[in-house]
């Protein structure tokens, strides 16, 4: 028999301890909901923690609809001055907008958010003219996007949620400051960042992918062995970084769009690849002709470390779920949000 | 008939774990036993099954046939035969032949008065084998959990598994079994060079002897773990490779259902570091 002196003893325990510890606390328990997507046994499943679904809904909940307003009487646009884009509603329809966006966005602050309170039709302060611009932006993502939104659509409230910034946007991250030398520099990775699901895969592929001047993200070659692919693994690392960020927003795991046994091949993938495929062409409009030009009018304390505006990703709208709000449509209830006015 | 001239001395009566004398005896080189006899019928029916699904699925290709476990509608339930129903007989097969095979193994082990080592080792193979097919989908609520019996789906079946969670090299215990696998290989490969070189020495020195591998090893890394010991080394680190493969695979879905990355957030939010 082995004699352990004291100090072992005592590591070894803490050792076995701290092991237990982890080993229970960290996981979670049977049984999952498991949601079968593909042929019976190719592994195309989703899968979850039922006991997660409280919070998912709680976080998820549509405002209560304001009551209609009439569509009759004289345009906004010749009551008020300075309605540009909103002119061709009737006044009540203006009111309604204008008192619904208040509640999506800025709860809080009211309407002296966006409005100078003497005079509502002054443009001084910058939040009306980004509001402005993003009321402009639903309207063209509802009558121009429906490839990726559907009938279902977008309100303000898809991404602010109450909030007048929404919680989940993004900026250029060229990563910590580094000592000069061998070490300045990590290659954007190795950082175990949430927009990468915690992988040491580049952590901002929002700037290569999901900007101006879009960088390839198929990487994968079309012909056996290297077949001229020129593409390398450090690029592959950038595409596969984007697609943790695609299954961080949707809650949904790889097999929610492709079969991995061939990522590319479109006869292979679950349908709503195509969808995908739609939202990232749609990301990209959006930051480069909505929210990427704001940048000028946005006071530099609200734009992201490097000067950029806050930018458009999945999570932004999707925020967890596989569906914006579950699937649930608000567009239905405020129409006048669905295409730019005449 | 005796392969070897020496075998017949190995041809011990007794030691069966069931059926007494009745199938103590031996065909040819092979000895049957209780447990020979199940393997074979589970064999049998089992390669039947396949043979029929393959007919049903119209592929005579053995890359390509492919016996689908059931959807996962059917929960724990019973699947019709074409639904999957062939997977599950042949699971219940190939575990009555895997196990039959493992105690014909003890029963051998008995008459050679050998420790049970060689059927635990098999069993430890057995054991990752049900743990697939049987323990995690039983703890996840459908049989349609379960891999495919295929060359080339039941590969679909891992890769779409794996993600799954987004990138399994993150799971801990699938961390554990790789390393495993590995040393195992890594041990392997050093004992092998080893006594190939103390057998097979230049033309005209003789057969060199456990003295001068013990030696050898003592030079290059300052430790010779002998010639039992690396046995039993090999034996501990293959079991281990088996064993947390097993574990692996439980823990992804019953105990863990989003990313293996994610998992590892307790580590990056410990007080001292976060």
């Amino acid at each position: 028999m082995i004699r352990l002196n004291l100090g072992t003893t005592i590591g070894l325990g803490v050792a076995v301890l701290a092991g237990l510890g982890v080993a229970l606390t960290t996981f979670e328990r049977p049984r999952p909901l498991a949601v079968q997507q593909g042929f019976r046994g190719t592994g195309m499943d989703q899968l979850y923690n039922p006991r997660l679904f409280d919070a998912v809904a709680a976080a998820n909940v549509v405002p209560t609809p304001l009551p209609a307003a009439p569509a009759t009487g004289p345009r906004a646009g010749q009551v008020y001055r300075n309605v540009q884009v909103l002119g061709h509603l009737s006044v009540g329809e203006l009111a309604r907008t204008m008192v619904a966006m208040t509640a999506w966005v800025a709860p809080q602050q009211g309407c002296n958010y966006c409005h100078v309170g003497a005079n509502f039709a002054d443009d001084s302060l910058y939040t009306k003219v980004v509001s402005r611009r993003m009321l402009q932006m639903v309207m063209h993502i509802n009558s121009e996007q429906q490839a990726h939104v559907g009938a279902t659509g977008v309100t303000c409230y898809t991404c602010h949620r109450g909030q007048p910034v929404p919680a989940n946007t993004w900026s250029e991250n060229p990563g910590p400051m580094r000592a000069a030398g061998f070490s300045a520099s990590n290659a954007g990775q190795n950082l175990a960042d949430p927009v990468v699901g915690g992988t040491s895969l580049p952590f901002d592929p929002f700037s290569a992918f999901l900007n101006t001047a879009p960088a390839d993200i198929r990487v994968q070659g079309q012909a056996p062995l290297a077949g001229g692919n020129s593409h390398s693994i450090k690029q592959t690392e950038w595409t596969y970084g984007l697609m943790m960020h695609f299954s961080q927003a949707l809650g949904v795991n790889c097999t929610f769009c492709h079969n991995s046994r061939s990522f590319s091949s479109w006869e292979e993938s679950n349908p709503r690849r195509g969808i995908a495929w739609h939202g990232i062409r749609m990301v990209r409009d959006l930051n480069v002709n909505y929210v990427g030009p704001l940048q000028s009018v946005i006071p530099a304390a609200h734009r992201g470390p490097g000067g950029d505006a806050l930018k458009v990703n999945c999570t932004t709208c999707h925020q967890g779920a596989y569906r914006p709000l579950l699937g649930a449509s608000m567009l239905q209830d405020y129409p006048q949000l669905a295409r730019p006015g005449p | 008939m005796a392969m070897l001239s020496f075998e017949q001395k190995y041809r011990v009566r007794g030691g069966t774990l069931i059926g007494g004398d009745l199938f103590d005896f031996w065909v040819g080189p092979f000895y049957v036993g209780f447990f020979g006899v199940t393997t074979i019928l589970f064999s049998v029916l089992g390669t039947a099954l396949i043979i029929y699904g393959a007919a049903l699925q119209g592929v005579w290709n053995p890359w390509t046939i492919n016996i689908a476990p059931p959807d996962l509608k059917y929960g724990l339930g019973l699947a019709p035969l074409q639904e999957g129903g062939i997977w599950q007989v042949v699971t219940v097969c190939a575990l009555g032949a895997f196990v039959s095979w493992a105690l014909r193994q003890a029963e051998i082990s008995r008459k050679l008065g050998m420790g049970y080592h060689i059927p635990f080792a098999y069993g430890m193979a057995v054991f990752a084998y049900f743990t697939l097919v049987v323990i995690r989908p039983v703890l996840m609520g459908a049989w349609g959990h379960g891999f495919p019996y295929g060359i080339l789906s039941h590969l679909d079946w891992v890769s779409n598994v794996g993600y799954q969670y987004l990138h399994f090299h993150y799971n801990p215990a699938h961390m554990l079994a790789v390393s495993f696998f590995f040393t195992t290989v890594l041990a392997l490969s050093l004992h092998g060079s080893l006594v190939l070189s103390a057998l097979n020495p230049p033309k005209g020195e003789p057969v060199k002897t456990a003295e001068h591998e013990n030696t050898f090893y003592r030079d290059i890394i300052g430790y010779s773990i002998g010639t039992l010991g690396i046995h039993r080394l090999g034996l501990f680190l293959a079991l281990n490779a088996g064993f947390w493969s097993a574990v692996c695979i439980v823990l992804s879905g019953p105990f863990w259902t989003r990313g293996w990355p994610e998992w590892w957030s307790w580590w990056l939010n410990l007080p001292i570091w976060r």
